[in-house]
């Protein structure tokens, strides 16, 4: 009672004083923000210092120096050291959504520039290097046939595994398989290709085809199909599972009618966004599908175009129009792959089982 | 009761089929990594077989002429330049944005500024390349001035003999950067997110600046896990292959001066991409037997994080 009843002195003067009265409001900070633009422009006037880019940075930097400085002078240390951070942190995103606009828009410009119908359905068979008509459809029909066949060889294979992983295995053999898995993720794409080339191409003597390619994209496919497809089977609740045993229904049955569909909208977003990776790789197809003038709708034989390796030829090639040609095709590469993304991001949202 | 033990019999027989299924598939992804370095021996022992000089030492790359003298020094140099200065750059950025995400972002802007992130991923390779070859280098040759000019001093910024800017190792890297910012923003977000909240507010609760809850909470716990994203986004730039061949200019020299045009550099992937198509059959083998060194350097590096990160007691989804 006696506890309850004593009332607490009044705190320690000094250690209120460091908050009261004395911390920036936002008036402050904008004054500050306004005195480092009149500064830098006043700067830029005086100095050889140029462009919009180096005014943005100088701002940015400025601003953080003299925001910082103001905040040591009034708050004190700790106070100032944490305003750096925050301002840094802020920096942060800023450093990595400047080039990520940069390059959408940079591709957007230049790509339009090139891209019609008659570039989307016309291959370049029979185009001298001085031509400027030509277009990408062979590369289209490479690139679709490709990566169709990816996703046949690597998403069934990439389920068996993340079904082993998750409800059969134990032990050592399901630890490494686990393992590699992880490292397999790793793997440089290039890398990817050097094997199918060493394997396939050159081992036995298959020679370059779709089909190489497809092959080496499902090595770089199949590990992201797996920690996808893992992460999500080991959301479903046990509860479920011992429902279906319950009713006597075996193990298989149980996995491919209860777990598979409760997980499946996860696994179909893991599977897009992969499918949205390999579609934009390069260098492996260079080693296996190689470079082709013209339309190869066989899959299964002979050199084959893509976007990727058709964008990279072009840009070797160097003259002015082989760039509009690139840029064109890269323009419809990453429409084809933000689709992809997006519509992989929009079905997260109905994924019930991965809200946290 | 005869159709009974039957159904029970194809039933097991069905169970044990599919467990054999998957169990294959998995032991097909074992052997699958035993396979790609086995091929790659394969096809690269004739042509060092056929090598002159010292594979390891050698700086210059003529597999098909005679006599055949190749080696991946140069390649090992800048592959390994190009890679840490991508990582120096990212690294802090990506950090960053993991933090900001965390700790600073509204809840509502968390999510889509994760997703707006992760774009920078999905951006393929090629136009990311051919984005520095057409963008960046004309557009930063001023900056690239600028730093030879006024800290030129220092002699990573130095131009050397040719005094030219463009096409050089700092851009490469700059583009590198941005590719690997990414993962490593994703992998420590998620690490950052397994801070138990109770340490954070026991922290601000005890009067902390955000500074010092991060500083004393937040990153005693997340360590190993930052750690090992730095180094997986390290393992990416070390394999990256279509980006750094069409930015960098081609040579052999290995030289520290990172703003140099001329001296440029050259990396182990980026180096099978421009020389594959020229290549006779001693010089396929040749870039195969490089190819090896990658795939050794790659997969030392990923195991050795996915330890580190596993070790921190998470894995994620993200990678």
């Amino acid at each position: 009672m006696t506890a309850l009843t004593t009332r607490p002195g009044p705190p320690a003067a000094a250690s209120l004083r460091d908050d009261s009265g004395r911390s920036l409001g936002r008036h402050h900070h904008l004054a500050v923000l306004a005195l480092v633009v009149v500064g830098t422009l006043l700067l830029f006037a005086v100095t050889p210092l140029q462009g919009r880019a180096g005014f943005g940075v100088v701002v940015v930097l400025l601003y953080a120096a003299v925001s910082t400085a103001f905040s040591f002078a009034r708050e004190g240390r700790r106070r100032a050291q944490d305003r750096l951070l925050t301002l840094s942190v802020h920096a942060a995103v800023l450093a990595a959504l400047v080039p990520l606009v940069a390059v959408l828009g940079y591709t957007v410009n230049r790509g339009s520039k090139k891209l019609s119908a008659s570039f989307l359905d016309h291959s370049l068979r029979g185009i001298g290097p001085f031509d400027t008509n030509g277009g990408e459809y062979h590369a289209i029909v490479g690139t679709l046939e490709q990566v169709l066949l990816t996703i046949v060889i690597a998403v069934p294979a990439g389920l068996l595994v993340s079904i082993y992983i998750t409800e059969y295995g134990r032990g050592p053999l399901a630890a490494t398989i686990r393992f590699v898995v992880d490292v397999m993720t790793g793997i440089p794409s290039i890398v990817a290709g050097l094997f199918i080339y060493a394997f396939w191409v050159l081992g036995l003597k298959q020679g370059f085809s779709g089909l190489a390619a497809a092959l080496s994209l499902a090595i770089l496919m199949l590990p992201v199909v797996v920690r996808a497809s893992e992460e999500m089977i080991r959301l479903v609740p046990d509860e479920l599972r011992e429902a279906s045993y319950a009713l006597g229904i075996p193990t298989y049955t149980t996995i491919l009618r209860v777990v598979l569909p409760t997980a499946s909208a996860g696994i179909t977003t893991g599977i897009m966004l992969a499918v949205a990776r390999v579609t934009g790789e390069t260098a492996p197809l260079l080693l296996t599908s190689y470079i082709a003038p013209a339309i190869n709708n066989n899959v299964f034989s002979g050199k084959q175009a893509a976007l990727p390796t058709y964008i990279f030829d072009q840009a070797q090639q160097g003259r002015e129009i082989n760039f509009d040609r690139a840029w064109a095709a890269a323009l419809t590469l990453i429409v084809v792959v933000l689709v992809l993304y997006a519509s992989a991001r929009l079905l997260t949202r109905r994924n019930t089982l991965a809200r946290r | 009761m005869s159709a009974t033990s039957t159904s029970v019999r194809t039933r097991r027989f069905a169970d044990r089929a599919f467990l054999g299924l998957t169990g294959a598939a998995g032991v097909l992804v074992a052997v699958l990594i035993v396979a790609i370095g086995t091929f790659l021996v394969i096809q690269a022992v004739p042509a060092l077989r056929a090598d002159t000089t010292n594979f390891f030492t050698t700086k210059t790359w003529n597999p098909d002429q005679s006599p055949v003298a190749f080696g991946i020094a140069a390649l090992v140099f800048g592959t390994i330049v190009s890679s840490g200065l991508a990582l120096l750059m990212a690294g802090p950025i990506a950090i960053g944005i993991a933090l900001y995400i965390s700790e600073y972002a509204p809840r509502r802007l968390a999510r889509p500024l994760g997703y707006t992130v992760d774009l920078l991923a999905a951006v393929p390779s090629v136009v990311y390349g051919l984005w520095g070859l057409n963008f960046l280098v004309p557009y930063s040759s001023k900056l690239q001035q600028f730093l030879a000019d006024h800290v030129g001093w220092i002699p990573l910024f130095n131009l050397g003999r040719s005094g030219a800017v463009g096409r050089s190792v700092f851009l490469a890297s700059v583009v590198l950067a941005l590719m690997i910012l990414p993962i490593i923003a994703a992998i420590s977000r998620e690490v950052f997110l397994q801070v138990p909240q109770a340490n954070k507010e026991a922290a601000l609760a005890l009067g902390s600046t955000k500074l010092e809850m991060i500083r004393y909470s937040v990153l005693p716990h997340s360590r190993s896990g930052v750690t090992g994203a730095l180094m997986l986004g390290l393992g990416r730039a070390l394999g990256e292959t279509i980006a750094v061949a069409l930015v960098l200019s081609l040579s052999y020299r290995t030289s520290l001066h990172i703003l140099d045009a001329n001296t440029g550099g050259n990396t182990i992937a980026a180096n099978i991409a421009n020389q594959y198509q020229g290549a006779e059959p001693t010089g396929q083998k040749a870039l195969i037997a490089s190819g090896l060194v990658l795939f050794v350097i790659t997969f030392g590096v990923n195991a050795l994080a996915r330890l580190v990160v596993s070790r921190g007691g998470n894995r994620t989804a993200a990678a």
